[in-house]
């Protein structure tokens, strides 16, 4: 759905973008994260060519936007929802009129465009609040008239520009649960860029981490797991230093694993350390086990084969 | 001079002061408003960034805003002559005072426009707005509140430049108070001139400031 390839950018000096690959599926949940400073910020915004970068390709639903003129380009972005950290809404305008501002934009007739407006507050769970500015309005009802903004014009694509960084644990985790809901019902692609790992645990299919400008890992969650050496799964499921005599097994569709082990390989499997989440629905993580009994090679043997032995430690 | 003496002459430089102050207001919206979209959109990081457009507009804003009232009022009077056919009274007065104030009210208006978040600029470019949408549509409502107070200030300031347009016959209080209340040694009328000055700025300002709180939803 979002293809992006060879993507560089600078600012004087500063390389922001150093060569950035990156692919998200239809209906996939991929999150950016990254320290600031990291570029994501930027691929994002390349993303929607609010930054032109300097080389590279960039193609949203099947549309090379990089080699659109103008006008189509304005075209393309209305199909490209996006939501801002500041929530960036007009406060001139009413809960209403913000969500009926893409639409205006687009030259959609008053009555489509009321009824249009109508639905997407009820979608947010807003829809009493029609008439209020956003001033009125805390943190995070200002991020889901947002994103009942960024929707109304039934984008293909949401971006999320770090949506929910200035909100509380509380708000962050219902703004995240809400754009679970609309990625499952509107089949909806979201790519986001975040700081923060509890917000790609909770809502991401696949996640890349950034840094210097460059993409230093990516892929499906349960593959970065399965990965040896994998930072990004070392950062969102942090393990203590590992004892003598356990291994690291990751944890993703296989819920069951731990008994069938027991049960098929006569060992005794004792959990040293956790570190286990629930991940886009699943419980997903890193295990440190002792595994001891007679079975102990064939059980190791299975899981490597398995691709779920990360770490071993004699 | 008895207050029946008085009361004409009030009612008449009044009504001047108004018509000076009502047309050049209507005007200096007019040319004003653009020129302050121009000088915020042509900026670096503005809409429609062009540097050299905007050295060009700085200069002729700065020079505008550099010369004294009165100066002005005299070194346009050419300019005055063409547009008004003639270069004394109430109307012509109206000319220097809208070249007076246009400089003036195009950089508060800049200001204005400059206050609107980049970010909500940027949402609306996201959501594939052109650049007259964003100014018709996110620049000037959300800076409507700064552009009511700079409007103000602009007529409070053209109330006091309406003072001086009895150099060039141009009527009004100001004008009252210098011909009668110095000239003749009226101090009754020169008092009342300037409490009447005093009450007519101070409506202006409030009513100002009310319809700039009404439309901030801030």
């Amino acid at each position: 759905m979002i293809t992006v390839t060879g993507l560089r950018k600078a600012y004087g000096d500063v390389v922001a973008l150093d060569g950035v690959d990156l692919h998200v599926g239809k209906g996939e949940v991929f999150g950016v994260l990254g320290r600031s400073g990291a570029g994501k910020s930027t691929l994002l915004r390349c993303v929607n060519l609010l930054e032109r970068p300097d080389e590279g390709v960039v193609t949203v639903d099947g549309r090379e936007l990089t080699t659109l003129g103008a006008a189509d380009l304005r075209r393309a972005r209305q199909r490209i929802g996006m939501i801002h950290q500041h929530f960036a809404l007009l406060s001139s305008r009413t809960v209403a009129g913000n969500v009926a501002f893409p639409l205006e934009v687009m030259g959609v007739g008053r009555a489509a465009r009321a009824r249009r407006v109508a639905e997407m507050l009820d979608l947010v769970g807003l829809a009493d609040r029609a008439g209020a500015y956003p001033a009125q309005l805390s943190g995070g009802q200002k991020q889901r008239v947002g994103i009942a903004r960024a929707l109304a014009a039934e984008p293909s694509v949401l971006l999320s520009d770090e949506a929910t960084s200035a909100l509380d644990p509380a708000t962050t985790q219902s703004i995240l649960a809400l754009l679970r809901r609309l990625n499952r019902e509107l089949g909806l692609t979201i790519l986001l860029i975040t700081h923060e790992m509890d917000v790609i645990k909770a809502v991401c299919d696949s996640a890349a981490i950034m840094s210097d400008g460059r993409i230093a890992e990516a892929g499906p969650i349960p593959e970065l797991l399965a990965t040896p050496g994998s930072r990004l799964a070392a950062e969102l499921f942090p393990l203590p230093p590992a004892e003598p005599g356990t291994v690291t097994v990751a944890l993703a569709a296989d819920q069951t694993l731990l008994s069938r082990l027991a049960r098929t390989h006569d060992v005794d499997v004792a959990v040293a350390a956790g570190a286990v989440e629930q991940v886009a629905g699943v419980a997903a993580g890193r295990l440190r086990l002792r595994i001891t009994g007679a079975g102990t090679a064939a059980a190791l043997a299975e899981l490597r084969e398995r691709g779920l032995l990360v770490e071993e430690d004699a | 001079m008895t207050w029946s003496e008085m009361s004409p002459l009030l009612w008449e430089a009044t009504g001047q002061t108004a018509v000076m102050v009502g047309w050049s207001t209507l005007f200096t919206v007019l040319f004003g408003l653009p020129l302050g979209v121009c000088l915020a959109g042509t900026d670096r990081g503005g809409l429609f960034p062009a540097p050299a457009v905007r050295r060009v507009l700085g200069l002729v804003v700065n020079i505008g805003r550099s010369l004294p009232f009165i100066v002005l009022m005299i070194a346009v009077i050419p300019v005055t002559r063409v547009l008004t056919g003639t270069t004394i009274g109430t109307a012509a007065a109206v000319v220097p005072l809208t070249i007076g104030a246009v400089p003036f009210f195009a950089r508060l208006v800049e200001t204005a426009l400059r206050e609107v978040g980049r970010d909500v600029v940027q949402a609306a470019e996201a959501m594939g707005a052109g650049r007259v949408t964003i100014v018709a549509r996110v620049l000037l409502p959300e800076a409507l509140p700064g552009l009511v107070a700079g409007l103000t200030v602009t007529v409070v300031t053209l109330i006091s430049y309406s003072a001086m347009a009895g150099v060039i016959g141009g009527g009004g209080l100001g004008d009252l108070a210098v011909r009668y209340g110095y000239q003749r040694f009226e101090t009754t009328l020169m008092v009342v001139t300037v409490v009447v000055l005093v009450v007519v700025v101070q409506l202006a300002q409030t009513l100002g400031d009310a319809v700039a709180r009404r439309l901030s939803h801030r």
